[in-house]
C-alpha cells in the first residue's frame, strides 16, 4: 500500500544532522528573545517607558522631598532608576515571558532542540544583560541631560557592574522560581504586584531615609533595596565597595537559583 | 454510526467474524498479537529478545519500545507496550484518542520516564543520552511549542542555526506553502499553518529520525497533502519517521509499517497491506431488518454477512470479491424484493481491522 515516492519529493536533501555550536546556538535564542520583547509593548513600557518617565519626571518637579542642592533630586533619581530597570528586566519582564513560554509549550520544544537547557538558561542571561545595557545607556543619557552629576572615583564603573549583575542573578532567580511554578496567569499578577510594591519600598524613588528607622535595615535586605542602596551609596555618595549590599543580593540570587533549579517545571 | 459506538457493548461489532476458522483469514484479535507463525505479520520480538540483542537487529532499528509502562495516579496510559521501528522506513501508530500514543511519543522524545520497561532510540538511552540524540531527532509536538509572536521566517531562522548542516528556511517555508505567511506572527496564522511551521520546525535540522505527533490533524486537504509529500520525500532521502495519527488512511498511504494501539496496549501489528488482508466486502444499503441468515445460506461458503447499523449491510470473503459473490447478493436481494442501494465492492480498510480488534471506531 506504501505509495512510491512522488516525483517532486525524491530531491528532499539527505540527513545531515549536527548541533551548531553551543555560542551559536545561544546568540540565536538570545536574538530571538530581543525581538519579541522589543515588539511587545507592554514589556517595553515596563522596561523603558516607565522608567525614563519616571526619571524625568520627579527630576522636573519637587514631587518627593530628596534633600536640598539644584542637583539633588536628579542625582537621587539615576541610581534608583537603574535599580528599576534591573528589577523590570531581570525579574518582571523575565518572569511573564517565561510563565507564557512555558504555558505555549515553547519550553518544551526548545528541551528537544540541540540547544540544552543550560543554553536557553545562557540565551535568557544574555538577553537580559543586553536589555539592561541599553536601559542603562538611554537612562544614564537622560540622567546626564537634566543635569545628573555622578559621584565616585575610576572604581565606580566597576562597582556598578558587579552591584547590576549580582542584581540581576538575584533578581532573575526569583524571575524563575514564579515562572517555572506558578500558572502563567498567576505568574504575570504577581510579577506586576512585586515590581509596584519593590518601586514603592525598594529606595527607587522614595528615598529609604523616608521609613521609619527600623524598617530601613529590612528593606536594605530586599534585592530591591540592597541594590538601590549600593547604587546609591557608589553613585551618589562617592562610596567605595557596598560589601553588605553586594552580599545580601548573592545570597537572594543563591537561594533563588538554588529554588529554582529544584522546583522549576518545564512544562 | 452513533448507535455502533455507544449502544453496542465492546465487541459487538465484530459479529461479522468468523470467516470459518482457516486462520488464513483477515484478521481476529489474536493476530498480531502472536509472536509469529501468522503469515504476513511480522514477528514481533518477545519480551525474551526486547531489547535486541542481536547486532544486524540493532542496525536495522530506529526505535524499539519494550515492555513499556506509564501511569498517571491510577490510570496506565501505556500498559505494556512493545513496538520496533525499523530504520529508514515510516511508521505509524495508530489509535483512538487516549490510546497511549502520544505519551508513548514522548518518552521516546526523552519528555517522560517510564514506570517500566525500556526506550531505545537509535542505540540511545532518550533521558541519560538526550546531548548526543537531540540535533539527530526532530520532533513535531501535537500541539503548542510555537512563540506566538514569533514570525515563521525568523524562528526557522533561529532553529536553523541550532544545527550544523540545517535546511534552508526559505526553501523550507516554499515547500510547505507557508511562503506568504513568513512574516506574519505564529498566533495570526490558521491552525492548519501553525501544524506546518511545527513540522517544518521538526525538520529543519536534517535529523535521521523524525518524531511526528498527529501532523495532520485539522489540516485542510491541500495541507495534508503537502505534509505527505514532505513524509514520502523523508523517507526517500533515507530518514526514519515514526507518526501517530488516527486517520487510517494517513497510515495505508504513507506507513511502511503500522502498530495498531488501544489502551495502551499493541493490539496488531504489520504492513499496511499484511494487516488488511485479502479480504474483500461489499456494502450496501437497504431497509432495515433483512434476514441475515438467509441472505448468507444464499452466499459462498466462508461469507459472512451483517447488517450494521440499522439499513447497512456488509459481506465480506476471504478473498476478492469476484463477480459470483455480486450475483449472489443482488439475486437474492432481487428474490426478496429489496432494492439494494449504494451497492459498493471494497477492500477491507485498516478502519475495518481496527474495528474488528477493538469493537470500537477509530475516530471516536
Amino acid at each position: 500500500m506504501s505509495q512510491a515516492p512522488m516525483a517532486e519529493a525524491v530531491d528532499w536533501p539527505a540527513p545531515a544532522p549536527g548541533a551548531a555550536p553551543m555560542a551559536k546556538m545561544i546568540m540565536a535564542q538570545a536574538g530571538l528573545e530581543a525581538r519579541t520583547l522589543v515588539r511587545n509593548g507592554e514589556q517595553l513600557l515596563l522596561t523603558l517607558i516607565i522608567p525614563v518617565l519616571l526619571l524625568t519626571a520627579f527630576s522636573l518637579d519637587d514631587l518627593v522631598k530628596v534633600g536640598s542642592g539644584e542637583r539633588a533630586r536628579v542625582n537621587f533619581l539615576v541610581p534608583g532608576v537603574i535599580a528599576l530597570a534591573v528589577l523590570s528586566t531581570a525579574f518582571t519582564s523575565q518572569a511573564i515571558a517565561t510563565g507564557f513560554e512555558r504555558r505555549y509549550g515553547v519550553l518544551k520544544r526548545l528541551g528537544s532542540t540541540p540547544l540544552s537547557r543550560t543554553g536557553l538558561i545562557g540565551a535568557k542571561t544574555v538577553t537580559v544583560v543586553g536589555v539592561e545595557l541599553a536601559q542603562v545607556v538611554i537612562l544614564v543619557g537622560v540622567g546626564l541631560a537634566l543635569g545628573w552629576r555622578p559621584h565616585g572615583g575610576p572604581g565606580a564603573a566597576a562597582w556598578v557592574a558587579l552591584l547590576v549583575l549580582s542584581g540581576t542573578a538575584a533578581f532573575s532567580g526569583l524571575a524563575l522560581l514564579l515562572a517555572g511554578t506558578m500558572r502563567a496567569e498567576a505568574t504575570l499578577a504577581l510579577a506586576n504586584l512585586v515590581y509596584l510594591v519593590l518601586l514603592g519600598i525598594g529606595g527607587i524613588i522614595f528615598p529609604l531615609t523616608k521609613f521609619p528607622a527600623a524598617a530601613r535595615p529590612v528593606l536594605t535586605l530586599l534585592p530591591s533595596g540592597a541594590l538601590s542602596d549600593g547604587l546609591h551609596r557608589v553613585l551618589q555618595h562617592g562610596a567605595g565597595l557596598p560589601v553588605r549590599d553586594v552580599a545580601v543580593l548573592i545570597v537572594w540570587a543563591a537561594v533563588g537559583i538554588a529554588l529554582a533549579a529544584r522546583l522549576f517545571r518545564w512544562e | 454510526m452513533t448507535e455502533e459506538r455507544g449502544v453496542e457493548p465492546p465487541g459487538g461489532s465484530r459479529g461479522v467474524a468468523p470467516l470459518g476458522q482457516q486462520g488464513q483469514g483477515p484478521v481476529t484479535e489474536e493476530r498480531g498479537v502472536e509472536p509469529s507463525g501468522v503469515p504476513g505479520v511480522v514477528p514481533r520480538a518477545s519480551t525474551a529478545e526486547c531489547p535486541s540483542k542481536l547486532a544486524s537487529v540493532i542496525d536495522t532499528t530506529a526505535v524499539e519500545i519494550c515492555d513499556l509502562v506509564k501511569r498517571y495516579g491510577h490510570t496506565t496510559a501505556v500498559d505494556g507496550l512493545s513496538l520496533r521501528a525499523g530504520r529508514g522506513a515510516v511508521t505509524a501508530v495508530l489509535g483512538p484518542n487516549g490510546a497511549g500514543k502520544t505519551t508513548t511519543i514522548e518518552i521516546c522524545e526523552g519528555y517522560r520516564r517510564p514506570d517500566a520497561g525500556r526506550v531505545t532510540v537509535l542505540g540511545l538511552d532518550p533521558v541519560a543520552d538526550a546531548r548526543a540524540l537531540h540535533p539527530r531527532v526532530g520532533v513535531m509536538l501535537q500541539s503548542g511549542g510555537i512563540p506566538p509572536a514569533v514570525r515563521p521566517g525568523e524562528y526557522l531562522g533561529v532553529l536553523a542555526r541550532f544545527h550544523a548542516h540545517p535546511l534552508d528556511p526559505v526553501w523550507l517555508l516554499d515547500r510547505l506553502g507557508l511562503t506568504a505567511s513568513a512574516r506574519t506572527p505564529v498566533r495570526r496564522l490558521s491552525g492548519g499553518q501553525q501544524q506546518r511551521v511545527s513540522l517544518a520546525a521538526a525538520v529543519i535540522g536534517r535529523p535521521e529520525l523524525v518524531f511526528l505527533d498527529e501532523p495532520t490533524s485539522g489540516l485542510d486537504p491541500q495541507a495534508r497533502h503537502a505534509t505527505w509529500d514532505l513524509i514520502t520525500g523523508l523517507r526517500a532521502s533515507g530518514a526514519s519517521v515514526i507518526l501517530t495519527t488516527h486517520h487510517m488512511d494517513e497510515a495505508e498511504h504513507l506507513a511502511d509499517h503500522v502498530a495498531i494501539v488501544d489502551h495502551g496496549k499493541l493490539v496488531a501489528e504489520g504492513t499496511p497491506a499484511e494487516l488488511t488482508g485479502t479480504a474483500g466486502q461489499v456494502r450496501f444499503r437497504a431497509e432495515p431488518g433483512l434476514d441475515i441468515e438467509g441472505l448468507l445460506a444464499a452466499l459462498p461458503v466462508g461469507s459472512a454477512a451483517k447488517e450494521s447499523p440499522a439499513g447497512h449491510y456488509l459481506v465480506e470473503v476471504h478473498n476478492r470479491v469476484d463477480p459470483r459473490l455480486v450475483a449472489a447478493v443482488t439475486a437474492w436481494c432481487a428474490e426478496h424484493g429489496v432494492l439494494a442501494q449504494e451497492l459498493r465492492i471494497e477492500s477491507r480498510t485498516l478502519e475495518d481491522v481496527f474495528l474488528e480488534l477493538t469493537g470500537r471506531e477509530l475516530r471516536s
